[in-house]
C-alpha cells in the first residue's frame, strides 16, 4: 500500500507507507488528557513538550503513530501523547515494537526507554533490535540513574557514584550508549539535550527521515536523584566549549571563539586540536564504515573535556522490515496465496470408503 | 531354496509392534518414517514413536548415542505406539543393549551381525558378546551380516563404479528396510520413488540405496532365517480422506487454519528449543499465507514481537517448551493486563531446568496455570494426539481472540514427534472465527463521544481489540492497573480489586463456551473414572480396553480444558466411588482437581521420559478395581 502524502518535508520510503494525515495537525492535537506525573522540573516534560511540538511535522496520520515504552520514569511517555501507545514491561519494548512494526508496515513506531531500560534489563534486545535495523526509532532518555526506583546507580552512572545502593560507591565502569549502538552497526546514532528544543527537534526530524532504526540518546535531567548532571553542557557560561555540535559535511569545530576542532591522532583515536589545524576533520555521518563514528563517540566530557551531540551515523541500508514483507511479497507472487485445504492434504493421503 | 519359499507360512496379525534401533549416524528415523509411510499408504491405523538422544552426535557405538523409532500398526483403532515391540531391528551391539530390556521373550529380534566387532561390542559396555553368550536365547534370533550384504548388493548393482565403500554401507538402513517390507508385506513403490526423489541431485546415491532395499527385500525371500511372514490387513477406519501427521506439523497447520478462521494474519515469535522448534521451520515455510515468523534473539523477544504484532492486530503466536515459558512469564503477564490475544504453545518436555530436552512429561501443567506473579489466569487447552494438535490450535486460537487472552496450547513431546493416520477435515467442518476490531467510539463523555478500551462485552467479558490505524481510537495500554471500563492508570483499591475479579471471571466464564466433559463407559455401571489430559489419552484408552476386555468396567474421561474445567466436571467426579489420575508428572492435575472439586483423586505417576504403556495402566486400574 503505498500512499500519497503532502508531509512536509519529512519522508523515507518506509515512512511513505504510513497514510497521511488529512490535514496539518497541531501540537494540543498530540496531547492526551492524562494528567503528567512526572517530579516538577524533570527534564522529561521539556522532552515531551518538544515530541509534542514535532509530531505534527511528520505529517502522517495521528491514528498511526505508535509509542512503545518500558518501565521507568521516562517510560510514562506514551500515556502523555494523544497516539496509540503501550506502557510495557521493563526493558521489553524494543520487542514488542519489533513485532508490531513488522507486522504493521502502515505504522510509524516509536520506542521510549531510559538508560537502566534499554540498557540493563533489556541491553540484549536493543542490542538486536539495533542490528536487525528494523523500522523503529529509539528515544532513550539518559538522566544517568534508576529514577523510578528512587535513585540506584544505573548502566550509564560514573564510577564510585555515591547512591542509595552504592553508600561506598558504585563499581562498575558505564557504558557509553552511542559508542555501544554504532559497535552494534546501528544505522542511525543521535545525541542530543532536553533542553534544547531546536536541537532535539533536529536530531528527532532527521531520525523520523531515516529509514530503519534510529537510536537516539537524549541527556534528561533528574532533578531529584542526580540533579546537574549534564549542566556543563546546558550552562550558558560552559556550554559553547563543552559541546560539539555535529553537522554532516561541517569541519568538526567548537568552542566559544569556534577555535577548537577534532582531528585524528596518530593511534587512529581522536584528538582535540586548534581549530586551524590542517588535520581537522569533516564530519561524515553517512560514512558506510562506522569506524569514524565510532571514533568520535569515544570524545567524552570526563576524556576530552568536550561532548559530541547530534548525528554520529546515519546510512542507508536495507530494513529488516522490508525484507521480511518482501519475502511474503515474493512468495505470493511466486506460487499464489496459499489455500489451506491443499495445504493440509498434502503429502500422501489415502482414502477410506 | 525355492520350494522353501512356497511352503513359507504366512501368519495373520491383527497388530504388530515394529522397533528400529541403530546408532544416530546409521538412519533410524528416515528408516522408521519410510516404514511408517507405507504402512500408511498399505491402509492400517498406525502410532508412531520417535525415540533419539538429545546430543546431535552423541558418541558413536555408545548406547547414549542410540536413537530409535518405534511403530505400532494394525487392522483396527489403535491408541499408542505399543508397549513392546514383536520385533527388533538392532543396527549394533549398543543399539541391542539399550534396547533388549523391551523386547519380550520370543519377540523376534534382526541383529546386524557385521557390527558385532570386539571394539563395537566395549564402546557397548558387553564383556562378552551376546549373540553367543546366551543373552539373545529367549528370542527369535535372525543374524544378518546387514552391512556386508549391503556393501556387495550395491557394488554388484553399480559394478563398483557408482558409490565409494563408506558411502555403500550408508545404505545398510535400507537394506533393513528392505527386509522389514518382505517379512510384513509392505509395498515397496512408495520407498523406491521416495529415494529417487530424496537423491535427486546424486543419483548413484539412489540407485545405492535403491539397490540396498531392493537386496533386503530379496534377502528376505531368499534366506531360511525366517519361517514365517506376517500380514496386517488394513483397518476398517471412518470413512474419508486421511494422511499421516506428527503433532507438531499439524499444530502448525492448525495456527495455519487459525490465521484463516480468524481473518487475521498469524505472527509468530519464537526462539529455538526442541522439541518446539519444528513449529518454527514449518510456519517458516509459508509465507504465501501470510504467515509472519520471526526469530527472536530470546524467548522473552519472542513473545514480545508476537504480542506487539497483536497489539496490531495480528494473531500472536509464540512456541516453546518448559524453560522459555519460564522466561516469557512477565510478558504473559502483561498480555493478561492489556487484555490481548496471545497463543502461547508449551511443546513440554523431561524437566527440571534443561532436563530432557528429547523426552516427554506432562511436568509445565502448573507452571502454565500458575507460573506469574500476581492474579493472572490463563485459559489452558491441551491435545490428545498427534492429529488433535490441529484442533486443539484452533480451539486455541479461538478462546484468544474471543477473550482477548492470552492461552497456553500444552502439547508435550510424544505428540509432536509421534504420529498417526489423520482424517482430513473439510473446509465446512471448520468453525467461523471472524474477529471484528472496534472502530467506533463506545462510550459517551462530558465533551462528546469516547473511546474507553476496557469497556467489556457483557457476554463474555472481553474488552474491545481497537487497532492502531483506527481513527479516534487512540488509546494508551499497560501493564499498570487500569480503572474498569475508561482504562485509565487506577491505583483505586476497590478498582483493582474489582480488575482483578473481572479477568478471572472472563476466564472463569469460558467454561461455559466449552463442551460439557464427557465419559466413555460402554458398561455405564463403573464406579472407578480414569481421568486424564494431554497425550495420555492414547494408553489410558488403550488400558481402559484391556480392563474392559476381563469383563471389568472402568469409565475414562480426558480433559482437553484444564483452565478453565468444563462445568460438568465436578458433577462428574463426585458421581464415582473412585477417581484415577495418571499423568507423567508427580500430580499437577490431581493437585488442581482436589483443589478445585475436593475430590480425593488417586495419583498415578511417572516421569521417565516415554509415554505409559497400556499394559501397565491397566494393571493400575485393575488394582484400583479391586480394591
Ligand atoms: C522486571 C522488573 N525489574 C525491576 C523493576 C523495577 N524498576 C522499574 S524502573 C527501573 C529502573 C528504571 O531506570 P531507567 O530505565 O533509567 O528509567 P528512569 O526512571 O530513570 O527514567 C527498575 C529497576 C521492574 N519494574 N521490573
Ligand atoms: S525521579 Fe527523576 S526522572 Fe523520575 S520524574 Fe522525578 S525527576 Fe524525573
Ligand atoms: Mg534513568
Amino acid at each position: 500500500m503505498t500512499v500519497t502524502t503532502n508531509r512536509s518535508g519529512i519522508s523515507n520510503r518506509l515512512l511513505d507507507l504510513v497514510p497521511a494525515a488529512p490535514s496539518q495537525q497541531n501540537r494540543k492535537e498530540f496531547t492526551s488528557d492524562q494528567e503528567v506525573r512526572w517530579c516538577p522540573g524533570c527534564g522529561d516534560y521539556a522532552i515531551l513538550a518538544t515530541v509534542q511540538g514535532f509530531l505534527p511535522e511528520l505529517g502522517v496520520a495521528r491514528e498511526n503513530i505508535v509509542f512503545v515504552s518500558g518501565i521507568g520514569c521516562s517510560s510514562r511517555f506514551p500515556y502523555y501523547l494523544q497516539t496509540y501507545g503501550m506502557h510495557s514491561i521493563h526493558g521489553r519494548a524494543p520487542t514488542i515494537a519489533t513485532g508490531l512494526a513488522t507486522s504493521r508496515p502502515d505504522l510509524s513506531v516509536w520506542v521510549v526507554t531510559g538508560d537502566g531500560d534499554a540498557l540493563s534489563i533489556g541491553g540484549n534486545h536493543l542490542l538486536h533490535a539495533l542490528r536487525r535495523n528494523v523500522n523503529v526509532k529509539i528515544l532513550m532518555f539518559n538522566n544517568r540513574i534508576y529514577g523510578l526506583t528512587k535513585g540506584q546507580y544505573s548502566p550509564t552512572s560514573e564510577v564510585g557514584k555515591i547512591t542509595k545502593s552504592t553508600p561506598f560507591g558504585s563499581l562498575d565502569r558505564p557504558y557509553n550508549p552511542v559508542s555501544l549502538a554504532i559497535g552494534a552497526e546501528a544505522t542511525f546514532v543521535g545525541r542530543s539535550i532536553d533542553s534544547d528544543r531546536a536541537h532535539l527537534t533536529s536530531v528527532l526530524r532527521a531520525a523520523a527521515e531515516h529509514p530503519g532504526t534510529a537510536f537516539v540518546e537524549i541527556f534528561q535531567n533528574c532533578n531529584i536523584f542526580n540533579d546537574g548532571a549534564f549542566e556543563p553542557l546546558k550552562d550558558r557560561s560552559t556550554k559553547d566549549d563543552a559541546t560539539l555540535r555535529l553537522a554532516h559535511g561541517e569541519p568538526l569545530v567548537f568552542g566559544a571563539e569556534g577555535d577548537k576542532g577534532v582531528r585524528r591522532a596518530p593511534d587512529g583515536s581522536l584528538e582535540v586540536v586548534s581549530a586551524d589545524d590542517p588535520g581537522v576533520l569533516v564530519h561524515d555521518a553517512a560514512a558506510t564504515d562506522p569506524s569514524q563514528a565510532f571514533a568520535l563517540s569515544r570524545i567524552t566530557g570526563d576524556t576530552h573535556g568536550v561532548t559530541p551531540i547530534g548525528i554520529f551515523r546515519n546510512v542507508d541500508v536495507p530494513t529488516y522490515d522490508e525484507a521480511f514483507n518482501k519475502q511474503i511479497s515474493d512468495a505470493r507472487a511466486r506460487q499464489g496465496e496459499g489455500d489451506l485445504m491443499s495445504l493440509i492434504s498434502g503429502g500422501e493421503t489415502w482414502t477410506i470408503d | 531354496m525355492s520350494e522353501q519359499v512356497r511352503e513359507r507360512e504366512t501368519r495373520r496379525l491383527d497388530r504388530v509392534v515394529v522397533r528400529f534401533a541403530g546408532d544416530s549416524g546409521d538412519g533410524m528415523q528416515l528408516t522408521g518414517e519410510q516404514f511408517t509411510s507405507e504402512t500408511a499408504t498399505f491402509g492400517n491405523d498406525l502410532s508412531t514413536l520417535p525415540d533419539f538422544p538429545a546430543e546431535i552426535r552423541a558418541p558413536a557405538g555408545t548406547p547414549a548415542g542410540v536413537s530409535g523409532f518405534q511403530l505400532h500398526f494394525s487392522d483396527h483403532d489403535i491408541l499408542t505406539p505399543g508397549d513392546a515391540p514383536d520385533v527388533l531391528v538392532a543396527m549394533n551391539p549398543a543399539a541391542l543393549k539399550a534396547n533388549l530390556k523391551d523386547l519380550p521373550p520370543g519377540a523376534n529380534l534382526i541383529v546386524n551381525t557385521d557390527s558385532f566387532t570386539s571394539g563395537n561390542l566395549k564402546k557397548a559396555g558387553y564383556a562378552t558378546d551376546p549373540l553367543t553368550d546366551g543373552t539373545v536365547d529367549p528370542f527369535v534370533v535372525h543374524r544378518v551380516p546387514l552391512t556386508s550384504m549391503t556393501i556387495n548388493a550395491v557394488h554388484a548393482t553399480d559394478g563398483g563404479g557408482g558409490v565409494n565403500k563408506k558411502e555403500a554401507e550408508r545404505a545398510k538402513n535400507m537394506f533393513a528396510l528392505g527386509l522389514m517390507c518382505w517379512l510384513y508385506h509392505r509395498p515397496t513403490e512408495g520407498t523406491v520413488s521416495f529415494l529417487e526423489k530424496k537423491f535427486g541431485k546424486r543419483p548413484e546415491i539412489a540407485a545405492a540405496n535403491i539397490a540396498a532395499f531392493r537386496a533386503g527385500f530379496n534377502y528376505g525371500e531368499t534366506t531360511e532365517s525366517f519361517t514365517v511372514t506376517y500380514e496386517v490387513a488394513p483397518a476398517r477406519m471412518k470413512s474419508g480422506t486421511y494422511r499421516r501427521i506428527s503433532g507438531n506439523l499439524a499444530l502448525s497447520y492448525g495456527l495455519i487454519a487459525a490465521g484463516e478462521l480468524t481473518g487475521l494474519q498469524v505472527y509468530l515469535g519464537s526462539y529455538p528449543i526442541t522439541p518446539a522448534s519444528d513449529i518454527l521451520h514449518e510456519l517458516s515455510k509459508h509465507k504465501r499465507f501470510g504467515v509472519r515468523t520471526f526469530q527472536a534473539e530470546d524467548e522473552i523477544a519472542g513473545i514480545g514481537a508476537a504480542l506487539g504484532a497483536s497489539f496490531g492486530g495480528s494473531l500472536g503466536v509464540t512456541t516453546t517448551s518448559g524453560p522459555g515459558v519460564a522466561l516469557k512469564s512477565e510478558t504473559i503477564g502483561l498480555a493478561v493486563s492489556l487484555e490481548l490475544p496471545l497463543v502461547i504453545v508449551d511443546i513440554q518436555r523431561g524437566g527440571p531446568s534443561t532436563g530432557l530436552p528429547t523426552k516427554t512429561e506432562q511436568s509445565d501443567l502448573l507452571q502454565a496455570m500458575f507460573g506469574r506473579n500476581g492474579e493472572a489466569p490463563v485459559p489452558i487447552v491441551a491435545p490428545r494426539s498427534p492429529g488433535d494438535c490441529f484442533n486443539a490450535a484452533v480451539e486455541a486460537a479461538r478462546l484468544a481472540t474471543k477473550y482477548r487472552t492470552p492461552v497456553f496450547l500444552l502439547s508435550d513431546g510424544y505428540l509432536a514427534n509421534g504420529s498417526e493416520p489423520w482424517l482430513l477435515p473439510t473446509r465446512e467442518e471448520l468453525p467461523d472465527l471472524t474477529v471484528s476490531f472496534a472502530t467506533e467510539p463506545n462510550h459517551t463523555g462530558t465533551k462528546g463521544p469516547e473511546f474507553w478500551p476496557y469497556l467489556r462485552d457483557p457476554e463474555t467479558l472481553a474488552r474491545p481489540w481497537a487497532i492502531p490505524g483506527t481513527a479516534g481510537l487512540e488509546h494508551r495500554i499497560g501493564g499498570i492497573e487500569k480503572s474498569d471500563g475508561q482504562g485509565n492508570i487506577s491505583y483505586d483499591p476497590a478498582n483493582h480489586d474489582r480488575m482483578v475479579r473481572l479477568r478471572a471471571a472472563k476466564v472463569a466464564g469460558i467454561a461455559g463456551d466449552i463442551p460439557s466433559l464427557e465419559i466413555e463407559d460402554p458398561s455405564g455401571e463403573a464406579r472407578v473414572l480414569v481421568l486424564g489430559w494431554g497425550s495420555t489419552y492414547g494408553p489410558i484408552a488403550a488400558g481402559c480396553r484391556r480392563v474392559r476386555a476381563k469383563g471389568l468396567k472402568v469409565a475414562q474421561a480426558h480433559l482437553r480444558h484444564l483452565n478453565p474445567f468444563p462445568a460438568n466436571t465436578g458433577e462428574i467426579l463426585r458421581s464415582y466411588d473412585k477417581v484415577v489420575i495418571p499423568e507423567m508428572n508427580l500430580g499437577q492435575l490431581r493437585m488442581l482437581i482436589r483443589a478445585e472439586y475436593l475430590v480425593d483423586a488417586i495419583g498415578y505417576n511417572q516421569v521417565r521420559g516415554l509415554p505409559f504403556k497400556a499394559a501397565e495402566l491397566a494393571g493400575v486400574l485393575e488394582d484400583v478395581i479391586n480394591q
